[in-house]
């Protein structure tokens, strides 16, 4: 394409081609539609979609960049990669103008953006947790929801919607393995059990009592009232159950809400309740926040055009761009305050206050029962916890399908995690 | 090269050098063939070799250096190791016994005169030309999905409650999917063997009075050891590197439960971006595959002498 452009030598500025790798999730599906309106008022810039599902992404990127191969100019990267890449000088570092209004972003979102107050990624949207329930399964059952629900209520109320015979299910959680499928759950659900990955002089703790405890709530309430093959469900394919009505209760990131309530999504739209996520015996912990941002590489050669367009894709013009072509209910969420001020926004998505407050008070770096080493809720802000991660949550789903004992599974992780640590040089 | 070094000096006999330079200008001829393979294999596996004394972690730059055996040692005292190993030898051994017992016994069908039988043999034969990710994920969504598959519906159907068969009995459901995609070709292969069987044989077995399974074992049996041993050769290298089916499917889990050697060094390398311990296990599959290769060749060929 720059050779084209040459060629056809149109103005000062040769044309170029931007590389964008994005996961292909609803709100990044409706970028890559939109992105017609930045090239029209970009007319030198073209843009050449990588769209993939998320684990091959993180492949795809993760070489990429470590290899310094340069193929992308935009990555499409969560909070768990950006503060460890950016050590690495693997990210050009941004800084937008005045007119892009950087304190309209959510200050939870940018701290986890931004090393040693250099900023490195623009959020694109962002997430925490919270609870969805089926009204109307709820009042059949004459049962009624708190805004802070436990974890035994939970599985209480679970087991009095549950009706196999109609393939209700009064629970869905994800049980796919991946350190950011199954594993961002369990993170978060350990957490307020009061268990932990690793403790000072970074020695693992998965063979705790209070691992040991979430892992026993997880895996009896999965098997009474989860779906039948809940080892494949992932984010989407919970939401794919929930919006066909086989679920109950679902537990899981603030985004869904947008596609729940969005009545050419869902079929349960008229009937979804929401409620914080909900809490275990130890009840506090660190917050799950998590953002899908766009970065620019150090090595990409169009770093200045590829600047324009993130710009442009996390700008509040995009967000209004966004509510005339899809309605308000589907902009990116969780990233821009005045978003969550927009009465047009407050009135498509009923969830919006209560998200907002959530994301805004998200604090990745809580304290947990015992002292850590490690930023992060669902995850762990390390660059072995990739490797970490997906082998913990091979083990736990081998659990969930009743082929390892809660014990065996914590005994194997604890172990390989060890394993790892050492080998990657944090234990000695 | 050994054979010039045993001739006379080429200077006495004109004939000789004249053969020597022909074998020069074969030898200059050839070398663009034979140093593109040479690269071609040699690289690689010097790479596989030097990365596996390696510290190379892809998202960990800082860990760099010389490992030693390291790799090995972290790799070899793996107990997932163990189980990849356990279950590449129960998916080949599976998929074989399955493959080639049925494959036998469809082959002596389908040489039976019977109608519609062209018919019958084409639709025996087509899953062979299935890719494999595309049977995986047949067989994922279509068939066995605990909720909108064939076989759930059918159980629900009869009053049964639907068995969740990737994550209940990985490793068993993956050896039926591959059998299901090699079977095709063990039939294939068998019942041109058998089309070659020489039918006065069979006639003069059964005028002395030998039965169907007599005839069976006695007869067809023999006959076909040798195109039997080739299906299992043939198999047994493909069946070595399953991956797309796993990958598709069950990811290698639950847990371990399905992975296998080629399933393990991929998720070394691309899910944990270890690439000195994955060329470890390259090379553990590299000795492996050997290993395996020269018991069968030493079969096929004590086969192929009788």
């Amino acid at each position: 394409m720059t050779v084209v452009g040459m060629l056809l030598g149109d103005g000062a500025r040769a044309a170029s081609t931007l590389t964008i790798a994005t996961v292909n999730n609803g709100d990044m599906i409706i970028m890559k539609q939109l992105s017609g309106e930045f090239e029209k008022t970009h007319p030198d810039i073209h843009l050449n979609w990588v769209t993939l599902e998320e684990n091959v992404l993180r492949q795809r990127v993760t070489t990429d960049i470590a290899t310094h191969a340069g193929q992308f100019d935009i990555l499409t990267i969560g909070n768990y990669e950006v503060p460890i890449w950016a050590r690495q000088g693997w990210l050009a570092e941004l800084k937008p103008g005045a007119d892009y209004d950087m304190d309209d972003i959510v200050p939870s979102v940018r701290a986890g953006l931004s090393v040693d107050s250099r900023l490195y990624a623009l959020p694109f949207y962002a997430e925490s947790v919270m609870t969805y329930y089926r009204t109307d399964l709820f009042q059949k059952a004459g049962l009624t929801m708190p805004q802070h629900p436990t974890y035994d209520q939970i599985r209480t109320y679970a087991d009095r919607i549950t009706d196999r015979d109609s393939q209700t299910y009064g629970l869905c959680l994800r049980g796919k393995p991946g350190w950011g499928e199954n594993m961002a759950y369990v993170s978060s659900l350990v957490n307020t059990f009061g268990g932990q990955w690793f403790g000072e002089g970074w020695k693992p703790m998965l063979d705790t009592p209070e691992w040991k405890a979430a892992l026993q709530w997880y895996v009896s309430a999965m098997k009474a009232d989860g779906p039948p093959g809940a080892t494949s469900n992932g984010f989407n394919e919970n939401l794919a159950l929930f919006a066909s009505g086989h679920c109950g209760i679902w537990v899981d990131s603030t985004v869904a809400g947008g596609l729940l309530f969005d009545p050419k999504q869902s079929h349960v739209a008229d009937r979804v309740g929401f409620a914080a996520a909900p809490t275990g015996p130890y009840g506090k912990g660190p917050t799950w926040l998590w953002s899908w941002n766009l970065a620019i590489p150090a090595s990409s050669r169009h770093a200045d055009d590829a600047r324009l367009f993130i710009e442009w894709a996390t700008s509040k013009a995009y967000v209004q761009l966004v509510a005339q072509h899809e309605g308000w209910v589907a902009v990116p969420a969780g990233t821009r305050v005045s978003t969550y001020n927009n009465p047009d926004y407050q009135k498509a998505a009923p969830f919006a206050s209560f998200v907002h407050t959530a994301i805004d008070t998200a604090n990745p770096n809580g304290q947990t029962k015992q002292p850590r080493p490690y930023g992060g809720a669902q995850f762990v802000g390390i660059a072995p916890f990739q490797a970490i991660g997906t082998q913990v949550g091979q083990t736990i789903a081998a659990t969930l399908s009743g082929q390892m004992t809660v014990e065996q599974a914590l005994g194997a992780a604890q172990a390989s995690v060890t394993r790892t640590m050492r080998q990657s040089g944090y234990l000695h | 090269m050994n054979r010039t070094a045993v001739h006379p000096p080429l200077t006495v006999h004109p004939a000789g050098s004249a053969a020597h330079t022909r074998r020069a200008h074969g030898f200059v001829l050839q070398s663009p063939a034979i140093i593109l393979l040479l690269v071609w294999s040699v690289v690689p596996l010097l790479m596989t070799l030097w990365y596996s004394v390696r510290n190379y972690n892809l998202v960990d730059p800082t860990q760099r250096g010389f490992a030693g055996l390291n790799n090995y040692w972290y790799l070899l005292t793996d107990p997932d190791f163990m189980t990849s190993l356990k279950n590449t030898a129960i998916l080949v051994g599976g998929v074989l016994a399955i493959s080639v017992g049925l494959g036998t016994l469809l082959a002596v069908l389908y040489n039976e005169e019977f109608a519609g039988r062209g018919i019958a043999r084409i639709l025996v034969i087509s899953p062979f030309f299935v890719m494999p990710t595309v049977a995986a994920l047949l067989w994922k969504n279509l068939m066995l999905h605990p909720i909108y598959g064939v076989y759930s519906a059918m159980m629900r159907a009869v009053g049964l409650t639907p068995v969740d068969w990737l994550s209940r009995y990985p490793l068993a459901t993956l050896v039926m999917i591959v059998t299901w995609e090699w079977l095709p070709f063990a039939t294939l292969i068998l019942l041109t063997a058998i089309q070659s069987l020489d039918t006065e044989q069979k006639e003069a077995a059964r005028m002395d009075g030998a039965g169907m399974v007599a005839q069976f074992i006695n007869i067809t049996l023999p006959h076909l050891s040798r195109a039997i041993t080739v299906v299992i050769m043939i198999e047994t290298i493909f069946l070595l590197t399953i991956f797309a089916e796993i990958s598709v499917t069950t990811a290698g889990g639950p847990g371990v439960a399905s992975t296998n050697l080629a399933f393990l060094i991929y998720s070394r390398a691309l899910l944990q971006f270890d690439v000195g311990g994955a060329s470890a296990g390259g090379v553990i599959a590299i000795v492996v595959a050997n290993v395996v290769a020269a018991f069968l060749l030493r079969a096929v060929a004590r086969n192929l002498e009788t």
